[in-house]
């Protein structure tokens, strides 16, 4: 298992990653904010989720928000255990902005101020989760989000939307995506959200997420990353093995 | 018991009210009146669930079909607001009402917990007021965060009862009057899924944990509100929880609100 202040083959550029002190956050459920995602924020995800969701008359007006709750945050380079009744899961890298600052009603040109640095989670989910309804048992079995290794502090990355985030299984590279891509890229996000919602310091948003990957199984090795930033791993176990 | 946690003279306290007395008194000893404190939500949340149709009469008013397992959301801990506390009713929004809900807070964590021990995981109870604004309801992760996880748009309170007190929570009246007229009632025992079918759902994928709390879904009743109202939501052993809708303070509707900005339009 990976420690979690390890040196990263990828690291390059900006001398990325964890002061020892904030990763420290990020061991499981030390972490105390609360952790929001936005599904369906690229073109070919709204028209994937209009064709999975028959209920939908049209496309996505408002983000579309959901909560990881604090079961499943998990460190890096840990195991996500499935139950016996799962074969496989669905995951998605995600770029994380965590908040420094209490951050309501915020504008765009603005929304990045309150950056206290950026981190890699895996979102993983049960295959074919839909969207219609929110996806509770299918996002948020315990373990369900690796989140890590550390923060990269908000001056480190100058342009976050450029950044290309990568979805690895196994090694290969199978969904990438960049913020400036999406829909609603980083500070827009931010600031629509933080119309209605305040995002407190300590609470992380998920605002770049690749579109699923291919079903990672029991002995697949998952990793989300950004090149010269950093790198998160997850191994893919079943919780029948861990007790023995 | 009756657990609080007010703001009183400079600071915050955990109190134990006297309701018949209309007095609390706080862990240090004093003791205050009921109107000389703010009431504060009563636990700091940790996951909070939410429960939508869990009533099949308000299913069916809503013209759902009653679901065959849990609806279940989520909610952040920036949607709560304490007793006596105001909600505000965006410009535009006609279809704000309320939801008078039986709150479960977890006193002991734990995983695959069967409905014949269910009751043996919760602390107690609070009244919870999960007010939806209709106008902000997609089709996407239904009801959204929009509807749902607004600031200060969950009252919560006023105490925390000890289970002990309230017993197996299986026949609770529920009545919310707005102005002092009644709206909405109904009575736990009509829930789809009852507190021990909902525990033993949700442990039975994830963990639950101390201060987890479920909000298990509210009654036929839909009445729109404006600013100025006085929302009261009861449920008996628990507690009566008061809230007033606001208007939204004028600098939230100045050029640098992004919903105002045009921001929202997509």
């Amino acid at each position: 298992m990976t420690d979690i202040n390890a040196s990263h083959d990828h690291a390059r550029g900006p001398e990325p990653v964890v002061p020892f002190a904030l990763a420290g956050m990020f061991r499981g459920a030390s972490m105390s904010g609360e952790v929001y995602g936005v599904a369906l924020n690229n073109t070919v995800d709204v028209r994937n989720g209009m064709i999975a969701n028959d209920r939908a008359k049209a496309a996505p007006n408002a983000p579309v928000m959901f909560i990881k709750p604090r079961n499943t945050y998990l460190a890096h380079g840990s195991q996500v255990l499935l139950s016996p009744e799962l074969d496989a899961v669905e995951p998605c890298a995600a770029l994380g902005v965590v908040f420094g600052r209490d951050t309501a009603r915020v504008a765009p040109s603005h929304a990045l101020e309150h950056v206290l640095g950026y981190t890699l989670a895996i979102d993983i989910s049960e295959p074919g989760a839909g969207y219609f309804r929110p996806p509770i048992r299918e996002k948020c079995r315990d373990g369900f989000l690796p989140i890590g290794p550390g923060i990269l502090p908000r001056h480190a990355l100058e342009d976050p939307d450029a950044a290309l985030l990568r979805l690895e299984v196994d090694g290969e590279t199978v969904a990438s995506v960049r913020g400036k891509d999406q829909i609603r890229p980083i500070a827009e996000l931010i600031a629509e959200v933080s119309a209605y919602m305040t995002f407190s310091a300590g609470d992380m948003l998920l605002a770049v997420l690749t579109s699923p990957g291919p079903l990672a199984r029991p002995g697949s090795r998952v990793a989300a990353v950004v090149d010269g930033i950093g790198r998160l791993e997850c191994v893919i176990g079943r919780e029948a093995e861990a007790l023995s | 018991m009756k657990r609080a946690r007010v703001a009183y003279a400079g600071a915050v306290h955990h109190a134990v009210a006297d309701e018949a007395a209309q007095m609390l008194r706080l862990a240090d000893g004093r003791e205050v009146p009921f109107d000389a404190v703010v009431w504060l939500p009563p636990v700091s949340p940790r996951t909070v669930f939410a429960l939508a149709l869990n009533y099949a009469d308000h299913a069916q008013e809503l013209a759902f079909k009653a679901p065959d397992k849990p609806l279940v959301f989520l909610k952040g801990a920036n949607s709560f607001v304490g007793h006596g506390g105001q909600s505000v009713c965006p410009d535009g929004v006609e279809q704000m009402h309320f939801e008078c809900e039986l709150a479960v807070v977890i006193g002991r964590g734990g995983r695959r917990i069967a409905c014949a021990h269910a009751y043996d995981h919760v602390a107690g109870y609070t009244v919870v007021n999960d007010y939806a604004l209709r106008e902000y309801l997609e089709d996407y992760y239904r009801p959204n965060l929009k509807v749902k996880n607004r600031d200060l748009c969950t009252p919560m309170g006023p105490w925390l009862v000890d289970a002990e007190d309230v017993g197996v929570p299986d026949s609770l009246g529920i009545c919310t009057t707005v102005n002092g007229e009644v709206v909405q009632q109904g009575n736990t025992r009509d829930m789809i899924f009852d507190v021990p079918a909902l525990i033993e759902y949700l442990s039975g994928f994830m963990t639950l944990s101390p201060g987890d709390m479920i909000l298990t879904g509210t009654p036929k009743g839909v009445r729109y509100l404006r600013p100025g109202d006085e929302v009261v939501t009861s449920i008996d052993k628990v507690g009566s929880l008061v809230n007033t809708i606001i208007r939204p303070p004028a600098a939230a509707g100045d050029a640098r609100r992004p919903e105002a900005a045009g921001a929202g339009a997509r």
